[in-house]
């Protein structure tokens, strides 16, 4: 079989014999895609209200799935668990804008980028310290997650969903309406606002920086909460979780670094970019091509718009 | 301002004198004792299957110092170095650990051992990589300074291929078998005895390969699996790896009597699959479980006096016990060393020598406290690894079953491959040094 017929055409085949595969493969993409935004949104919280790039956040996932489950298993019960769990993603966003952020106010972009590598290590100790490293199984029953799967006979196959990959991605499109809705309708959305446009005139007009700071950390630490149990669920609680932020970089370098919209559809193109690719195109390659697919999906767009989908185009004076 | 910028040099001073100062607290071999490092990962993406190793391989040794004063009335200095599984890190904690005189080094990871293997015969520092690493390690005649007992990933990859076609490898004609694996040296390492397998008993074999990134995202390999639907899923994974496969195969529906593994999966990777994962398999070489006297000795000496990390409910568990069976190795090294050479305080050569001449027959393991813990077997200096029968386990939801007996390795295949892979990596390494070490055990 010839490479082009390989490329441009066996995969079309398949996907015409086979559809329920190819919902399949459409929903397995459109679950990743949607954790993948979740994690993005992380990211681009913080970056459009402080200008640090969070290599933090995925370590702040673990830290936060972490601390449900530890606390749940020390006898805390689960809904105990979850709300002291949001109290130390609290106190984490104040730790970091007293002890990080305030005394580095006005050092350039990379130095408060190193100190969130920084803050990365004091997470990655502080939890192995508190909670060990032992995988944990997420708590996903007390927690009244669904379990088990939807099976659906069509298309010739069966189209399974799993029932909570549906809860993810109805939490998922919640937190993101209950977060647009926060930054567009109330008064200290307007303030983050103000203070992702330009830091100095939103000092002028008596917005306190770091108010914002505090309240944009704890945003960011409740998604992470959310996308770790979401993660969780789907495998267990360990560090190497940690690893999944990494997706959402070629989600951030397609949907630009300052736009909620961009990150929620890029992680979408790319979850279900990769996962088309890897099916359909994977095997003609020796499989395992999802991991650099994503970039080159990203890089792709770049060519076309290299501020990203949603990211805002920089022109500078020269 | 002035107090602060005093303040502060005094912290720097400070800092700068521990920091030189540091070495004087490290560890280091006295000249009545013995240095064991052992390089261990309790942190990072694969701490969940590193801690349990490291707890076994730390606390039997421990136990040994509790019990009997260590080897030969010699206490073992035991000092773990933590790589992360990472290559880079691990070099770095064998550049730390080689000028203090260590009698072995156990990398527990492939990539590592790799690194580390034109460095033994330099440094005079045998390395043991137990049932990971180079295969073709287990040629003493070319590798006199790596041992990988009992047995390697190919002797494992043949025995998982027997009991696939019950009990004969003929059997596998037209079948069509998966291979998930960790997208690494590690996974990587039986390709080439699977596919030359492929060819010649007329199977097909699919590929699926897990990216360390996507360990905990593999939904992509099980629509390949759901579209290629073959007879058996072999893994060969790790860390997160295993519990995310286990959890998408009962996610896809897989059989899981026709998913097995090799011998690293651990009773986590199953548990939080939940009562889905029953039926899973493994490959062991040797029991779970704490009914043994050394065991009971580690729980009372060490996991009980609280000079252990290890939750007395992991100890018996089964990365738990190849830890313990890691460091068992070691002390037989050790032991045998002290014989060889009437010294009590050995050197790396002296070790390599004692691993050389491990004999591990029942009446050994008996007075090792470990009476049918596991197979006899016996390494010589041509045999490094001893191709060592492994048996089938499989999860029952709570707890493993022994379901077969010890399945022989496939050796009239393994064997061929194993030496034609050892001339490669001497071709390979320009000034590969022919074995010039003496033999204290021809046969």
């Amino acid at each position: 079989m010839s490479l082009l017929y390989q490329l441009f055409v066996d995969p079309f085949v398949q996907m015409a014999d086979a559809p329920d595969l190819l919902v399949q493969t459409l929903w397995e993409g459109f679950v990743g895609g949607v954790l993948y935004s979740l994690i993005a949104l992380g990211f681009v919280l913080i970056f459009k209200a402080s200008g640090v790039f969070n290599f933090a956040q995925g370590i702040m996932m673990v830290f936060a799935a972490l601390t449900l489950v530890g606390l749940h298993e020390k006898g805390v019960p689960a809904w105990l668990a979850l709300i002291a769990t949001i109290g130390v993603m609290y106190v984490l966003a104040l730790g970091v804008e007293r002890i990080v952020l305030r005394p580095l106010v006005n050092q350039p972009d990379i130095i408060l980028f190193m100190a969130t590598f920084g803050l990365t290590y004091f997470l990655i100790g502080l939890g192995e310290l508190l909670f060990g490293g032992s995988p944990k199984t997420m708590i996903t029953e007390q927690l009244y997650l669904p379990s088990g799967a939807l099976d659906f006979k069509i298309l010739g196959g069966t189209v399974s969903l799993q029932k909570i990959d549906i809860a993810a991605a109805i939490i998922a499109l919640v937190m993101v309406a209950g977060l647009g809705l926060f930054f567009q309708k109330t008064r200290i959305g307007r303030a983050l606002r103000a203070v992702a446009d330009d830091h100095q005139a939103a000092l002028s007009v008596g917005i306190s920086l770091n108010q914002i700071w505090v309240i944009v950390w704890f945003a960011a630490g409740i998604v992470a909460l959310a996308t770790g149990i979401l993660w969780g669920a789907r495998s267990d609680v360990s560090f190497a979780l940690q690893i999944v932020a990494l997706k959402a970089l070629p989600v951030l370098i397609l949907g630009g670094l300052t736009s909620i919209p961009g990150a929620i559809v890029g992680g979408l193109i790319i979850g279900v970019g990769e996962k088309l690719g890897e099916f359909y195109w994977g095997p003609i390659f020796g499989g395992g091509i999802e991991s650099w697919l994503a970039y080159v999906i990203a890089l792709a767009f770049l060519l076309f718009r290299p501020q990203g989908l949603f990211g805002e185009a920089i022109i500078e004076r020269i | 301002m002035k107090t602060t910028k005093r303040t502060l040099k005094i912290l720097s001073g400070a800092a700068l004198a521990l920091a030189l100062a540091a070495p004087a607290f490290a560890p280091a071999a006295a000249e009545d004792s013995i240095y064991v490092p052992l390089f261990t990962y309790r942190t990072g993406p694969f701490g969940g299957s590193g801690t349990p190793i490291a707890d076994g391989m730390h606390d039997y040794l421990t136990m040994l110092n509790e019990r009997d004063g260590g080897i030969g009335g010699v206490k073992l200095i035991v000092d773990e170095c933590e790589t992360g599984y990472d290559t880079k890190r691990g070099v770095e904690c064998y550049d730390s650990v080689k000028s203090k005189n260590p009698v072995i080094v156990n990398p527990w990871s492939t990539g590592i051992t790799l690194s580390l293997i034109p460095k033994a015969a330099v440094d005079k520092i045998p390395i043991l990589s137990m049932a990971y690493g180079l295969s073709a390690s287990a040629k003493g005649d070319v590798f006199p300074w790596i041992f990988n007992p009992p047995a390697t990933y190919w002797d494992g990859l043949s025995e998982i291929l027997k009991y696939v076609g019950n009990g004969s490898l003929d059997n596998l004609k037209g079948k069509t078998l998966g291979y998930l694996y960790f997208d690494a040296g590690f996974g990587k390492e039986p390709i080439p005895l699977f596919q030359d397998l492929s060819k010649d008993l007329g199977f097909t074999l699919k590929l699926y390969p897990v990216a360390p990134a996507d360990m905990q995202n593999q939904s992509a390999q099980w629509l390949d699996v759901r579209r290629d639907k073959p007879d058996f899923v072999v893994m060969y994974g790790w860390g997160a790896m295993n519990a995310t496969a286990v959890k998408e195969a009962v996610k896809s529906g897989f059989p899981m009597d026709k998913f097995i593994s090799i011998w690293w999966p651990s009773e986590a990777d199953l548990t939080s699959a939940g009562d889905g994962a029953k039926g899973f398999k493994t490959l062991n070489w040797h029991a779970t479980g704490t009914d043994f006297p050394a065991l009971k000795d580690i729980q009372k000496r060490v996991v009980d006096a609280g000079k252990s990390l290890a939750p007395a409910s992991e100890v018996g568990q089964v990365l738990y016990n190849h830890g313990v069976y890691n460091s068992m190795l070691i002390a037989e090294g050790i032991v045998n060393a002290q014989k060889l050479t009437g010294k009590k305080v050995v050197s790396g050569e002296d070790v390599r020598r004692g691993l050389e001449t491990i004999d591990l027959d029942a009446a050994r393991f008996k007075a090792l406290g470990l009476e049918g813990f596991a197979a006899p077997f016996k390494l010589t200096c041509a045999d490094h690894n001893s191709h060592s029968a492994t048996f089938i386990q499989q999860w029952d939801g709570a707890k493993w079953d022994k379901i077969t007996d010890p399945i022989p390795a496939a050796m009239d295949k393994v064997q061929p491959l194993l030496d034609a892979a050892a001339k490669s990596y001497v071709e390979k390494n320009a000034g590969w040094p022919a074995r010039t070490e003496g033999c204290d055990n021809k046969s």
